[in-house]
């Protein structure tokens, strides 16, 4: 027995429905089912609401539009310390033990500074710059830039610039593992990546050998269970992530299931069959900074100094003596992950609970890197909680060279944030194994929703950009003039290192 | 109300120069006339000059000017420089009492080398010693400001129309081989003598035009290298990342104008490869130090100018050349004012610098 | 070829090593990392005590130490072998999943971690004396032996196998081996058992001059997991 009343309620319109059926080959949790009325012998559909998610597929593809997935009605008595979800989160762990198990990024409703940060634009003093018909460059490099200017003999200057990463513009799509997503969710992300000129991401489970062609814009990660990594993976990508951290479960490693372990995963991660892969939070050779510097160089020797190597981290409470630690560790590039960032599954009272926005952790680590004079030596990049170009741009004048996104991809590409990707039936074919529902999203389509998404991205900053009179995007980072904070207090805007709107 | 460096003041001008590339000298008379002939560009709220070759006789020494507010802050700076410095000579600067300048500080200036041994204990070279004590003394010492600090040149400035500005200087009884010239139109009254053009470290001077949109991701890169941004303005800022390039990183005029106003990544993939890559290079490399929106600058150094434009063109520049004398302005008409009949007058592009450098100069 | 690393640093050797073909010897080596690493088709002989991660991402080459190896010996190993005629640091065969690696002394501390074994790739890690704890924590796949040739005690440390969930650890000891993690479930390997190590055994002879065959005679502990997902009753889906 569910002691616990069902969240949404599938309401049905009957005068539409047509009972074509589709919602029950829609719904991957078997909510919808066709009944024969056992004393009429008439047909009827019938929902069990329990089983329902709200991922809004059978919404979607009803032809006739009988269908709508409503918030359940039922309320416990109200209490304003005692909210309903803590109480049947108590009733779940009273019934099943252990730990709660959600996905993606936190719901909760923790202060969004983005939007309480308003960009700046040029009137009079300065004029503003048509992006339609003026050059509008929103091209990066990121890496390492070189501390000493050398020159040959004949006093020309030597490229001692290290390896570096070129994007077209400072979006790149982050790390979401082959398994934890689909590969046609892979294939949509290195395709769409390819096209725009950008990077993606591989994560910490192997490259699949279909998709080491698009190598030049992929960035291939180590994590600590070291999945799928060997000598061709590291050289076949444009970058190397070290994942240290992910802001959505800091201080908890990874671990995909036997279960999603098929015969694909298994030979991308290089590991057997229906075995859990379990990648710790600690990589075991990484018990201090100094220890990292190891692993980086390792890489580094690995790929004879071709490769750019990414740290990534959680953002957490002393993330700017941690990048600062990271920075002069022979790392070219900072990756930081907020607390809004995404995930295939985490507990969810970490997810919930440890970290920081990333807003904060990007303001204190730009602040810090530069007050060591050291900025140079990396490039930043931001990612958990980017939602549109606005997040872009705010993020990059408060210091970030590029940005990651994830959830956002994600939604591009079908998903409605229902929050179960932890239970492997994604009934947009994203984060599941299960080849039925992978077959759903076809990575033709997929890969041009997320390119119409970033190219629509790109056009909107460099919208903004020319309001504020710049046309190169480095001219924009760090550059928190162009910023201001609404309804934040003395300490927020000393941390964002921002002015007060109307100062 | 808060004075220049408390808060940021917008402001458009009009900018002039003037150079002998054989290095004859000339009287200021000159480079006065021509800027009064932009007067419309201005607002009387601050003009100023800077003028290269006109100490001879003192050469071999830095020549400070400073500003006092009172005369505790002269004291104190004085002070300051015994400390650091070898004072050849000192007095303050001649001015000339006009009905249009009011509010004068105390104007002095410095003839003066570093004490040697304080030198080699701290291990700079000559001019980082003497850059770090400007900065020093314009941080640390409470009314004092010093505005000028290179060798056989100097900066002339303060709240005024540049013309009056140049009469209270008698900047006509100076020879120079160089000068170039400003005249401000601030959106706010500055009210402070510190906030006017050029802006200067060491023999690096700046005279500039327009607003730009980079200027706190210049600030905060720049102040990375041990600036500091004291008076939040575009020139200090500019005046600052030259000295940078040039003296600490050793780019020539050419690769500075290049990492100010580097060329479109699109004009970068279309050069042949050598240049490809080098200009590839230098805008990676110094990203941060690229000057956005709209400007037109002429730098000054020992020996040379260097003008150039935002890679947009949003600001005006005018060059013209009469045999060896080349004139900067940001209108043809202060060019025509003291040179009726130029060989050659014409407007750079954006982006393309014009860098004007006599032999032996610090051009490197 | 023969390199004299003393006044070389670490990238300038390795820089010296990748350009090397066939066989390197390096003389007087005093900690310089990532030695061979990702290296294919090499054979590298040293004397000395090389830096960490010795052997990194190895896909094939051949490392012989003579003398003590550091931290971090094989880590991610693809294949091919690396033979230390001492002991070795943390670490040792970090995730490696294949070749094999033979350390005539002991080992530190969690040896054969994140160890995992795929197709035909079924990597050996064999110990001749002890290790240190938290041996094969996270193991996958693969094989570990401690031989604890010499060693009166147990010659493993605490927490032995502890998240083990793939492949199995030989221990040959006369004594009793307790507090073993309740992920782990240990038998006296029998004679068959026995017989899966016995080409290791043979190989571990032939590299450091022993009786390969004789050890097989003695008594083992094999461990393996109990299941091969251990925490999968952990979860609640909320």
């Amino acid at each position: 027995m569910n002691l616990i009343y069902p969240e949404f309620e599938v309401a049905r319109n009957t005068e539409r429905c047509t009972k074509c059926g589709i919602c029950v080959k829609q719904c991957p949790n078997g909510v919808h089912a066709l009944k024969v009325d056992p004393t009429t012998g008439e047909q009827k559909l019938a929902a069990d609401d329990s089983r329902c998610v709200d991922c809004q597929r059978c919404v979607v593809f009803c032809p006739v539009r009988a269908l709508k997935i409503v918030k359940s009605g039922n309320v416990y008595r109200e209490n304003a310390y005692w909210a309903q979800k803590t109480i049947n989160e108590i009733h779940l762990q009273a019934e099943h033990s252990g730990v709660l198990l959600s996905s993606m990024g936190s719901p909760e409703p923790y202060p969004v500074y983005f939007d309480r940060i308003l960009l700046n634009a040029s009137q009079v003093t300065n004029p503003p710059i048509d992006p339609l018909r003026e050059p509008m460059e929103t091209r990066v490099s990121l890496g390492a830039k070189p501390k000493t200017i050398e020159r040959d003999p004949a006093g020309r200057i030597v490229n001692n610039l290290g390896p570096q990463i070129e994007l077209s513009l400072p979006v790149m799509f982050s790390a979401m593992s082959y398994g934890s997503i689909s590969l046609n969710a892979h294939e949509s992300l290195a395709r769409a990546a390819e096209e725009l000129g950008i990077m993606y991401n591989a994560g910490e489970g192997g490259l699949h050998e279909s998709l080491y062609k698009y190598g030049r814009n992929t960035i291939v990660q180590v994590a600590s269970g070291r999945f799928g990594v060997h000598p061709d993976y590291l050289n076949c990508g444009a970058a190397i992530e070290i994942k240290m951290g992910q802001g959505a479960k800091p201080g908890i490693g990874g671990h995909l299931p036997g279960t999603k372990i098929g015969a694909d995963i298994s030979r991308t991660r290089m590991i057997p069959e229906g075995t859990d892969a379990i990648s710790p939070a600690p990589h075991h050779d990484i018990y201090s900074i100094e220890d990292l510097r190891q692993l980086v160089f390792s890489l580094k020797e690995a790929t004879d100094y071709q490769k750019p190597v990414i740290v990534k981290i959680a953002a957490v409470h002393n993330a700017a003596a941690i990048a600062s630690g990271i920075a002069r560790s022979g790392a070219d590039i900072i990756a930081i992950d907020g607390f809004r960032g995404g995930t295939g599954a985490a507990p969810t009272r970490i997810r919930d609970h440890v970290g920081i926005p990333i807003e904060l952790a990007l303001a204190s680590v730009d602040q810090r890197l530069r007050e060591e004079g050291i900025r140079d030596s990396v490039s930043l990049v931001v990612g958990g909680g980017i939602r549109s170009s606005a997040d872009v741009v705010k993020a990059v004048a408060l210091g970030a060279d590029s940005v990651y996104i994830g959830t956002a991809a994600l939604v591009a590409l079908g998903c409605r944030l229902c929050r179960n990707c932890h239970a492997g039936r994604c009934a947009w074919g994203i984060a599941t194994q299960d080849p039925e529902l992978v077959k759903r999203l076809n990575p033709n389509t997929g890969y041009k929703r997320l390119v119409n998404l970033v190219r629509g991205w790109q056009h909107e900053i460099q919208e903004m950009m020319g309001g504020m009179g710049i046309n190169a995007i480095e001219s924009l980072r760090g550059n928190r003039l162009m910023l201001r904070g609404i309804g934040l207090n003395e300490r927020e805007l000393e941390i964002l290192g921002i002015k007060h709107a109307g100062e | 109300m808060l004075r220049e460096g408390q808060i940021r003041i917008p402001s458009g001008c009009a900018v002039a120069g003037v150079i002998d590339r054989l290095g004859r000298r000339f009287s200021g008379e000159v480079i006065i006339r021509s800027i009064a002939a932009m007067r419309d560009r201005s607002n009387g709220l601050g003009g100023g000059f800077a003028a290269y070759g006109i100490y001879p006789h003192y050469s071999q020494w830095y020549a400070l000017h400073i500003f006092y507010d009172h005369h505790g802050a002269k004291v104190d700076c004085e002070q300051y420089l015994k400390q650091h410095f070898e004072i050849a000579d000192q007095s303050p600067i001649p001015t000339r009492h006009m009905q249009e300048i009011t509010d004068s500080p105390l104007i002095w200036r410095y003839f003066v080398n570093p004490i040697p041994a304080r030198l080699y204990r701290c291990g700079m070279d000559q001019r980082e010693y003497v850059a770090r004590s400007v900065l020093a003394v314009n941080r640390q010492i409470d009314g004092a400001y010093v505005f000028s600090s290179g060798k056989n040149m100097g900066i002339f400035k303060g709240v005024g129309y540049p013309e009056d500005i140049a009469r209270f200087y008698r900047l006509e009884e100076y020879e120079g081989y160089c000068f170039t010239a400003h005249g401000r139109y601030p959106t706010n009254t500055p009210g402070w003598w510190g906030g006017a053009h050029p802006f200067g470290l060491l023999d690096y001077s700046v005279v500039h035009n327009g607003e730009i949109s980079s200027y706190d991701t210049n600030r905060r890169t720049i102040e990375m290298y041990g600036y500091s941004c004291t008076l939040q303005t575009d020139t200090e800022v500019i005046a600052y990342i030259v000295d940078y390039l040039h003296r600490a990183k050793g780019l020539t005029f050419d690769e500075i104008a290049q990492v100010l106003a580097p060329p479109f990544w699109q004009a970068i993939e279309e050069m042949p490869p050598e240049k490809r890559e080098c200009a590839a290079y230098l805008r990676s490399t110094f990203a941060s130090l690229l000057v956005n929106g709209p400007f037109s600058i002429i730098v000054g150094f020992s020996g040379g100018l260097l003008a150039l434009n935002d890679r947009l063109k949003l600001r005006s520049m005018v060059v013209g050349e009469k045999g060896d004398v080349v004139y900067f302005a940001s209108e043809e008409a202060a060019i025509r004012v003291v040179e009726p009949e130029p060989d050659r007058v014409w407007a750079p592009k954006g982006g393309e610098p014009v860098i004007v450098a006599q032999a032996g100069g610090t051009e490197r | 070829m023969r390199i004299v690393a003393d006044n070389l640093d670490s990238m300038k050797l390795n820089q010296r090593i990748r350009k090397a073909s066939g066989s390197v010897l390096i003389d007087r080596c005093f900690g310089q990392r990532y030695i061979g690493s990702g290296s294919k088709d090499k054979k590298i002989t040293i004397y000395g005590t090389p830096g960490n991660a010795l052997g990194s991402y190895l896909d094939g080459a051949t490392i012989i130490v003579h003398g003590n190896g550091q931290d971090m010996i094989g880590d991610t190993m693809n294949s091919g072998e690396i033979v230390i005629h001492g002991n070795a640091g943390d670490g040792l065969g970090y995730a490696m999943r294949g070749g094999m690696i033979f350390v005539r002394g002991s080992a530190g501390c969690r040896a054969g971690i994140h160890m995992k074994q795929y197709q035909d790739q079924k990597p050996a890690l064999v110990i001749g004396g002890k290790a240190g704890s938290f041996l094969g924590e996270y193991m996958a796949g693969g094989m570990i032996i401690v031989l604890g040739l010499g060693i009166e005690d147990a010659p493993v440390g605490d927490f032995t196998g502890t998240g083990m969930h793939g492949g199995c650890i030989y221990i040959r000891t006369n004594r009793e081996l307790a507090g073993l993690p309740a992920q782990v479930h240990s038998e006296i390997a029998a004679w068959e058992d026995k017989q899966e190590i016995l080409p290791l055994l043979l190989r571990f002879g032939a590299h450091f001059g022993c009786d390969g065959r004789a050890l097989a005679d003695d008594r083992y502990y094999l461990l393996k997991p109990n299941t091969a997902r251990p925490y999968a009753q952990l979860y609640t889906k909320n």
